[in-house]
């Protein structure tokens, strides 16, 4: 048995039992952040902060909420927001911070592309990372089918049916996901319960692995440069704080991300109480009619430039296209064949490459919201063909990079 | 070495019974996410077809979906005879043809709307289009809305039973089977 002595303090007492001190060591005082990063590095805690409204935000809905065809809408629109005292608040900041959460996934995402920080070890915080976006995703879906609205019912009828696979028919496996012919109880049953049980479990699992999977290659810094983690912090413990590459992550590094992350929250609060609307389709605020479809249908900003590519093509190709923008992300660590780990503007042609890449996916979203009809139809459907195309010529363009 | 392989086969043993069980939770897990037998029973549509007017679409709902019922007009019928895939489509109850289909566009179940002018569905969700006979005339949608199974009852239409005059339409490929 461990060796234990009459405690001097609590904190001794639970030091003592719990290890708290080399806890604390492990996770924040030498955990090693280079100094130089920008504020585009804050965005995990902005992340992380925002999952934390959601949660918080999403008990107190969960209070209210029924799960019900005949009652969800009326729990929603009636109980939370005219009866429940502050029910507002709660769905106004679960709205705006999950639509929110997505536009600081893609910021964080296009940050991590630019600077090259799925490379060299970092593998495995890109792939945990779009796993998160893809639960993320899932879990977005699955609450916009709660309030069960017109857009909420058609969206479930028109993504469930992605499932059946185009020309292979499987409508089985669609019953089967539906519980139903149609999206009715038994789908909007096990739609709540995906999203406040399983997928948030998930997300909270795939959470620690992508803070596992930073401890070890440590987060990427702004100018490609290769730090040597032991010497730099070795160099700060001895006291060489200003000559050493590294400060700690709490509180030093903690004290900026908080700062980013409280400006955000200014930004974050003043959408929930001024611009909420933004966040809350109009159509979405009639009750679901299975034999009335919405004039268009068409899903939250931040799934417009998947959809986008399915749209422009006939079943089949665009199911295919679809499958494909959704998997390629992923694969970025393994497309980019380049040895370098530097910001995209010293990276030649992949520079050329990230720019194309992030204003295709704004045309697509762009062009998601429209109506499917003349000049729309041909700019989509060139933007979806850049889309692949830009992904084949990847592992060329990189592979030819001089090593710098 | 002998501690280890004893080990090794409690671990192998415990393996192969987990594995078992997984299996067959995950069949239980299968099952239960399956549509529940009221839901698949839920029964059969009967359509008094002497009630509906020519080219005027009504929606009727079998199985929680949207079933159109368009009458042919004479117009219409002279569109669908010069084109045979047209004719197969449509359903004779006496004198009358009639176009009767699962109101969801096959290609991902948004609901047509009716163009009576044009004689036209339109789909607004991709851009699909659909003749009077609901035959596809413009992608995305793969092929023209799909036809529920029906069996011919003097002037009544049985939805969800299947009629000689259905397994026709299948054994053609005039539609598939919902």
């Amino acid at each position: 048995m461990a060796h234990f002595t009459k405690a001097t303090s609590v904190h001794d007492w639970l030091n003592q039992r719990m290890g708290i001190d080399t806890l604390r060591r492990v996770m924040a005082t030498e955990y090693w952040i280079p100094k130089n990063i920008n504020f585009l590095w804050a965005m995990g805690m902005v992340l992380a902060i925002t999952f934390g409204l959601l949660l918080v935000s999403g008990i107190f809905l969960l209070m209210y909420y029924q799960p019900n065809v005949a009652t969800a809408f009326d729990s929603v629109n009636y109980t939370i927001m005219t009866e429940v005292e502050f029910g507002w608040l709660w769905r106004h900041v679960h709205g705006v911070a999950a639509s929110v959460v997505f536009l600081i996934i893609y910021i964080h995402m296009f940050t991590g592309i630019y600077y090259g920080s799925y490379k060299k070890g970092r593998e495995m915080i890109w792939i945990s990372g779009m796993l998160l976006f893809v639960a993320f995703s899932a879990e977005a879906f699955s609450g916009y089918m709660l309030p069960w609205g017109q857009m909420s019912y058609w969206a479930g009828m028109v993504i469930t049916n992605l499932f059946a696979g185009g020309s292979l028919h499987a409508d089985g496996l669609v019953e089967w996901i539906r519980g139903d012919y149609v999206p009715a109880q038994a789908f909007l049953n096990r739609f709540f319960m995906l999203h406040v049980l399983l997928i948030p479990l998930a997300i909270l699992g795939l959470i620690g692995l992508h803070f596992g999977a930073l401890r070890i290659p440590h987060v990427n810094n702004q100018d490609g440069e290769d730090i040597d983690f032991d010497a730099e912090a070795k160099k700060y413990l001895d006291g060489d704080k200003a000559g050493s590459k590294v400060i700690r992550f709490a509180n030093d590094f903690m004290a900026k991300d908080m700062m980013v992350v409280g400006i955000y929250l200014i930004f974050f609060f003043y959408l929930v109480f001024y611009h909420y609307d933004f966040a809350m389709d109009p159509v979405n605020f009639d009750p679901a009619d299975g034999l009335k479809t919405p004039a268009h249908i068409y899903p939250e900003w931040y799934f417009l430039w998947s959809y986008e590519i399915l749209r422009p093509f006939s079943t089949d190709i665009g199911l295919i296209a679809f499958a494909f923008a959704q998997v390629i992300f992923v694969l970025l660590p393994f497309l980019d064949r380049s040895p370098n780990t530097i910001p995209a503007s010293r990276r030649g042609l992949f520079n050329l490459w990230f720019w194309a890449m992030l204003i295709d996916m704004i045309v697509l979203t762009a062009m998601g919201k429209l109506p499917p009809e003349g000049i729309f139809s041909t700019i989509g459907l060139v933007a979806a063909l850049t889309f692949i195309g830009l992904w084949i010529i990847l592992p060329f363009i990189t592979k030819n990079e001089k090593a710098r | 070495m002998k501690d280890s392989s004893r080990r090794g086969f409690m671990g192998k043993a415990f393996g192969a019974v987990a594995g078992v069980g997984a299996i067959a939770s995950l069949y239980a897990m299968k099952k239960t996410w399956d549509p529940l037998p009221s839901v698949k029973a839920a029964g059969f549509t009967t359509l008094d077809m002497s009630a509906y007017k020519e080219n005027e679409l009504v929606t009727e709902k079998w199985r929680g979906k949207p079933i159109f019922v368009l009458k042919q007009s004479a117009e219409m019928m002279k569109k669908a005879k010069a084109n045979p895939k047209d004719m197969d489509r449509l359903i004779q109850i006496g004198d009358a043809y009639f176009m009767v289909c699962v109101g969801l566009c096959t290609h991902l179940g948004c609901i047509p709307g009716y163009d009576s002018n044009e004689q036209t569905f339109l789909c607004a969700c991709h851009g699909g289009m659909y003749d009077a006979t609901a035959e596809v005339t413009k992608a995305p949608p793969p092929r023209g809305l799909d036809i529920p199974p029906f069996k011919i009852d003097g002037n009544k239409l049985v939805l969800g039973e299947e009629g000689p005059e259905y397994k026709k339409m299948l054994e053609s490929g005039t539609t598939l089977k919902v």
